[in-house]
């Protein structure tokens, strides 16, 4: 007994931290398959981006599509619209960054920022879901002429920026690309 | 009592001979027949034998719904609208399963109510309340699953609000709840995942109550004194006394259970569920189950930032805070009288806090707006104030009333005052 009563670590310490390390990440190596499963399958992120053709959207018209689930609201604002949205200062805005996937993350909330292209501002493209609890906004209601939620009263101006009410954040504006003068490839 | 030896003595061949290889029948006589329980226990305490049966009736009626039930979004809801109409006896199955689920929670409410009252948390019943709060979490999740399933409106946005908690948490949010959904949106997927843990949980709660009752009759059962048992006077035994007062609390609950099952079937319901999930229309006004509406309107009462957290993560936070909470339940309370019936004060605060969590629980299902946000905020700071400011400072400062020598006396002493013979309550287990 005496013999095994030492300080020093032993072949058998050493031997028992090796197997019982090796039995972590056996587990750890196992368990991986178990939660990785859960994440958006091959066929979830198949249909992750669409292709959109929009020729037939007037101006003051929108089209709504279904984008990884979500709906995402595609409009063609009128010159008002426009107008009313270059016509907000950045102070007056609850989020003043423009949540647009195209831009760095600190681009500010100016209509040209929040609008689908450079020269193409009449396109508004965003998800429609509301920042608040997730609920869909309705269309040109509420007193900017904008979005409104119906869930808990939030606001959003022509520019889909939030303007009151306690959703926190302007509708996201997806990753976006116009394929064609007509076609928009959302995702 | 837990160290006390076995009074069961197998009487026949058949019993000898299993008591020898299995020793289950030894375990229940043991358990559930000869085990001792305080004599004056009242009908609060029939709350954990009502939770044992609503457990097995949810499972009995949610297996067999299951072999009638498609988890697919395009023949969901269809499905369960087939239970309601073609399947023989469906629409008693799933009113059942349904009104069950609200039952389970009213029971569940008031056992956790009761536990708070009599004080049941404290040494050394801490685990046996961890492993409560454990269930309680549990049955969250099945019921929040569970009302998924039928792919109506309100399952749908409800889905979709309750896993957009987890976006409010910086960086690890978004992965998380596509980790949940298993996609960027309530899907198939969702569906399918969510029956098969709504159909697993049950089963993991069956478990836990396995351990909380060995915690339970490690311990003991508390009792309405919250004095621990001395001496043999103190007890009955558990068959007939406590089984018989527990199947007749369970008559009574079934009765009421009956009645909203064969009279009022949707009125815990809510008409939007009665609409096929459509993912680009969201109902006018998003409200969960009843027996989530007190936290629901935690959640909507932060409605300011605080610091670097935002109102929404401030809110998620808050709901999260308001179950976590119970688990330090044991270690907030100070006093060292276990039973609110002799704390004047702690039991002024007691019924203030279950008032609180019925008007929480009415704010809400009212829109998030005006005055019903300011009282939801008083609400929530009422709840938090009541674990982390008045349980550590009332145990300090409150005098207690005396308390009696033992449970006997306790008992005796109210005989007495009520005019019977004391002869007639004492020591009941010589004339069983």
């Amino acid at each position: 007994m005496s013999a095994h009563d030492t300080t020093e670590p032993t072949r058998r310490d050493f031997l028992y931290i090796a197997t019982g390390m090796a039995g972590v990440v056996g587990a750890g190596a196992f368990a991986w398959p178990f939660i990785d499963q859960m994440r958006p399958d091959a066929s979830t992120l198949a249909v992750s981006s669409i292709e959109v053709d929009v020729s037939a959207v007037q101006p003051g018209m929108s089209l709504t599509v279904k984008w990884r689930g979500k709906p995402v609201f595609i409009r063609n604002r009128t010159p008002k619209e426009i107008e009313d949205a270059k016509n907000v200062q950045l102070s007056q805005l609850k989020d003043p960054v423009a949540r647009n996937a195209n831009l760095p993350s600190d681009a500010q909330a100016t209509d040209t920022d929040r609008a689908a292209a450079k020269d193409k501002e009449n396109w508004l493209v965003m998800i429609g879901v509301c920042t608040h609890l997730g609920c869909i906004p309705l269309g040109q209601q509420g007193e900017f002429g904008g979005w409104f939620c119906p869930c808990h009263g939030s606001v959003y101006d022509t520019a889909g920026r939030i303007r009151s009410g306690p959703a926190p954040e302007n509708l996201p504006i997806p990753p976006l690309t116009f394929t064609s003068d007509t076609v928009i490839k959302i995702g | 009592m837990s160290g006390g030896h076995s009074s069961y003595t197998p009487s026949t061949g058949i019993e000898k001979w299993i008591d020898a290889r299995l020793p289950l029948p030894r375990l229940v006589y043991d358990s559930f027949v000869a085990y001792p329980v305080p004599r004056n226990l009242n009908y609060a305490y029939a709350f954990g034998g009502i939770l044992a049966i609503m457990l097995v009736s949810q499972i009995l009626t949610g297996v067999v719904l299951a072999m009638h039930y498609a988890a697919d979004t395009g023949l969901a809801f269809n499905s369960v609208e087939k239970i309601m109409r073609d399947v023989n006896s469906g629409w008693m199955l799933r009113y059942l399963h349904s009104n069950g689920a609200s039952m389970f929670f009213l029971a569940v409410y008031v056992h956790i109510f009761r536990g708070l009252y009599y004080g049941s948390y404290k040494a050394p019943r801490e685990l046996l309340w961890i492993l409560g709060v454990i269930i309680l979490l549990l049955m969250m999740a099945t019921a929040f699953m569970g009302y998924v399933l039928p792919w109506g409106q309100m399952s749908f946005w409800g889905a979709t609000v309750i896993t957009g908690f987890f976006t409010a948490f910086p960086i690890i949010g978004d992965p998380i709840q596509q980790l949940l959904l298993g996609g960027f949106a309530v899907d198939n997927p969702t569906l399918n995942r969510f029956f098969s843990l709504h159909y697993l949980l049950p089963f993991m709660i069956a478990g836990v109550v396995v351990l909380h009752v060995w915690a339970l009759h490690v311990a003991g059962q508390t009792n309405p004194t919250g004095i621990e048992v001395k001496s043999k006077t103190d007890t009955v035994a558990f068959t007939p006394y406590a089984t018989v007062k527990d199947a007749f609390g369970l008559v009574l609950f079934l009765i009421l259970f009956a009645y909203f099952v064969f009279y009022l079937p949707n009125f815990m319901g809510h008409p939007d569920n009665y609409i096929q999930a459509d993912s680009l229309k969201t109902p006018a006004h998003i409200v969960p189950e009843w027996y989530f509406l007190p936290f629901y309107a935690m959640l909507r009462a932060i409605t300011f930032n605080i610091g670097p957290i935002n109102s929404k993560l401030g809110g998620v936070l808050t709901m999260f805070g308001s179950i976590a909470i119970l688990f330090i339940v044991p270690w907030l309370d100070t006093s060292k009288v276990r039973s609110a019936v002799y704390r004047p004060w702690y039991k002024l605060f007691f019924w203030l806090f279950v008032a609180n969590a019925i008007m929480l629980g009415w704010l809400g299902s009212r829109p998030a707006e005006g005055l019903y946000t300011l009282f939801s905020q008083f609400g929530t700071a009422y709840y938090f104030g009541f674990f982390i400011v008045i349980m550590p400072l009332l145990g300090l400062i409150e005098t207690p009333r005396r308390l009696p020598n033992s449970i006997t006396e306790a008992v005796l002493a109210k005989t007495k005052s009520g005019g019977q013979p004391a002869g007639v309550a004492a020591a009941p287990e010589t004339r069983a």
